[in-house]
């Protein structure tokens, strides 16, 4: 029997594939992330409210120019996250094997962003203390970075 | 007798781990968890937020009954094993049935050490590690006004105790033997921080001081310290430090015990068939490239779930772990990772970068052997600790990018190209 072998949700699931040679660092990867995580999804409405209210980009583009490209979790098959987290907010979801993440739950401890080797997950502290990473835009086909960048910088992969 | 294919003492972050882990091989195989708590799965870091709001209950859970039911786990709740007959593979219960078993995961944690104090057996002296400890306590300050308490032990269980308490109105006074708290985990300087955060809210610090006395008679009336200080109080924590439980086997001649029960890279013990994960045992820490107890959550999680998958049948090593922390203090974030200050007996070996911000709260250290990083704390921009924890566990030399570790942005933008492509892409 092979080692961690990778449940079937994990071998049908989507991935996020980064390239960092066309990225362009123009950072609409975090705008549409804020737009598609407000509750009336539109551009100026999401940009209109106050900053606190306003989602924060579940990803984050890094710079060290010329160099850009984006990072966003990457629901990994083995997710240091999940492991640490010492509430439970992050769970693995049964039905497509990303990583979640319950707020409810969350006590913004930060382990979550002491365990993950990419620096995917960040603080939002705009009301009460909570971790915040990417979760593969739930109820869409594609996640909405991979889809309005505008140099395909990022592509979906299927295993 | 019943028999089950695998038995795990206990029921708490490494039991949970361990069935996650059994069930990747093996879907039918049955398991029993014995837990001695009478509840399922809990988080018990959250035991601290339950002091001031009694909301807390309904996000505690770690893991329910229809975890254990998906998973096809029996679980006896409230059952202690009285005693572990490892060549014969039974054990004798609480209930005083006996159960046998094919596999066997020792996950019994850790508990709290208690000091011997004069006067220390009375109503309002507790420990704080279980949820019933919480309960207990929360009843007490909530049924009267003006509650005071007092807290031995400055460490990660104290201070966040002190935490909860102050949030609910508590008027709270810590006191710690060494001359910092968090030693374990933080340094001078960063602990000085957290201290202040304190003590802006209003609780009392004595350091370098321990209690010599509890007064009272049948209830706690207040302690006296070893300088002569007195001090009013209507609770007494004992938290000066958890180690691991061994009392089930102290007089085993098979099984080998250290400071916790000792296990090798795949977390067996020295005992055929026989397993230990989370807060009991002494496993692998890489920066170190040695063993010992590593009393955190992670660990016991993860440790655990390597355990169940080699349990049944798979071959992974466990080499993941070493001491990480992160804790948030009335906003103040910390972390710290491996090495918290320079080796004592071989200094010369190492390098220490520090930056210090006192007016951004903000200070960072890091220690570095070779160019490789061998301890970190960061107070208040955590976001690169990840990445840096994750070039700790690869053991690569940062001699090149060294001064930049201490930027607010770093991460994996300033690694190697081979390097960050690798990381950025790893699914």
């Amino acid at each position: 029997m092979k080692l961690n072998e990778k449940t079937e949700q994990q071998k049908k699931r989507k991935r996020i594939v980064v390239k960092e040679e066309v990225c362009i660092g123009c950072k609409l990867c975090e705008v549409w992330c804020t737009v598609e995580h407000s509750p009336v999804k539109d551009i100026l409405k999401a940009y209109k409210r106050q900053k606190h209210e306003r989602p924060l980009p579940k990803l984050k583009v890094q710079v060290q120019k010329p160099l850009t490209f984006a990072v966003q979790c990457r629901h990994c098959d083995e997710p240091d996250c999940q492991y640490s987290c010492i509430t439970g907010a992050l769970y693995i979801d049964e039905k497509d094997g990303t990583i979640r993440h319950d707020p409810d739950k969350c006590i913004g401890c930060w382990t979550c962003i002491l365990a993950c080797t990419r620096g995917a997950i960040q603080r939002d502290e705009r009301t009460k203390r909570i971790a915040s990473k990417c979760d593969f835009c739930p109820g869409r086909e594609t996640p909405v970075c991979v889809e309005k960048c505008p140099n395909e910088a990022m592509v979906i992969v299927e295993e | 007798m019943e028999k089950y294919k695998y038995v795990i003492i206990g029921n708490s972050a490494a039991a949970v781990g361990a069935i996650e882990g059994i069930r990747v091989n093996d879907r039918d195989g049955s398991i029993l968890s014995i837990s001695e708590e009478p509840r399922w799965a809990y988080s018990r870091p959250l035991i601290s937020y339950y002091l001031n709001d009694e909301a807390v209950e309904k996000r505690m859970g770690f893991r329910g009954e229809a975890f254990y039911h998906g998973k096809k786990v029996d679980c006896l709740l409230g059952i202690k094993v009285i005693t572990a007959d490892l060549s014969a593979r039974t054990l004798k219960l609480s209930n005083k049935e006996s159960v046998g078993y094919e596999k066997l995961l020792i996950a019994v944690g850790g508990k709290p050490i208690v000091p011997e104090i004069k006067g220390s057996n009375k109503a309002g002296v507790m420990t704080f590690t279980t949820y019933a400890d919480a309960q207990k306590l929360r009843k007490g300050i909530t049924s009267r006004k003006n509650r005071r308490v007092v807290i031995l032990g400055g460490g990660l269980i104290g201070l966040k105790a002190a935490e909860g308490l102050i949030e609910a109105g508590v008027k709270v006074t810590i006191v710690e033997l060494a001359k910092h708290c968090l030693a374990p985990v933080l340094d001078e300087t960063s602990a000085r921080m957290v201290e202040k955060v304190f003590v802006d809210k209003g609780c009392n610090l004595y350091l370098g001081r321990t209690i010599k006395e509890i007064k009272g008679k049948n209830k706690v009336i207040g302690v006296a310290l070893d300088d002569g200080t007195n001090l009013s109080a209507d609770f007494v924590i004992l938290a000066i430090g958890v180690r691991p439980r061994l009392e089930l086997f102290e007089k085993s001649k098979e099984l080998k015990t250290n400071r916790g029960v000792v296990v090798d890279k795949h977390l067996k013990t020295s005992v055929e068939n026989v397993y230990a994960a989370g807060d009991v045992a002494e496993v692998y820490d890489f920066v170190i490239d040695g063993y010992r107890p590593v009393l955190i959550w992670p660990n016991a999680y993860y440790g655990g779930k390597v355990a169940g998958i080699n349990m049944s049948g798979g071959d992974k090593e466990y080499t993941w772990a070493t001491g990480m922390n992160a804790a948030d203090f009335f906003g103040l974030a910390t972390v710290s990772a491996g090495m918290i200050r320079v080796p004592e007996n071989n200094p010369q070996e190492y390098e220490v970068i520090t930056h210090h911000v006192p007016e951004k709260q903000v200070y960072k250290k890091f220690i570095l052997k070779n160019g490789i990083v061998t301890g970190m704390i960061i107070i208040n921009e955590i976001e690169p600790s990840g990445v840096i924890l994750g070039l700790m566990r690869d053991k690569m030399d940062l001699s090149a990018v060294k001064d930049k570790l201490v930027l607010s942005d770093f991460g994996l933008a300033y690694l190697p190209e081979e390097v960050r492509k690798a990381k950025v892409n790893k699914q």
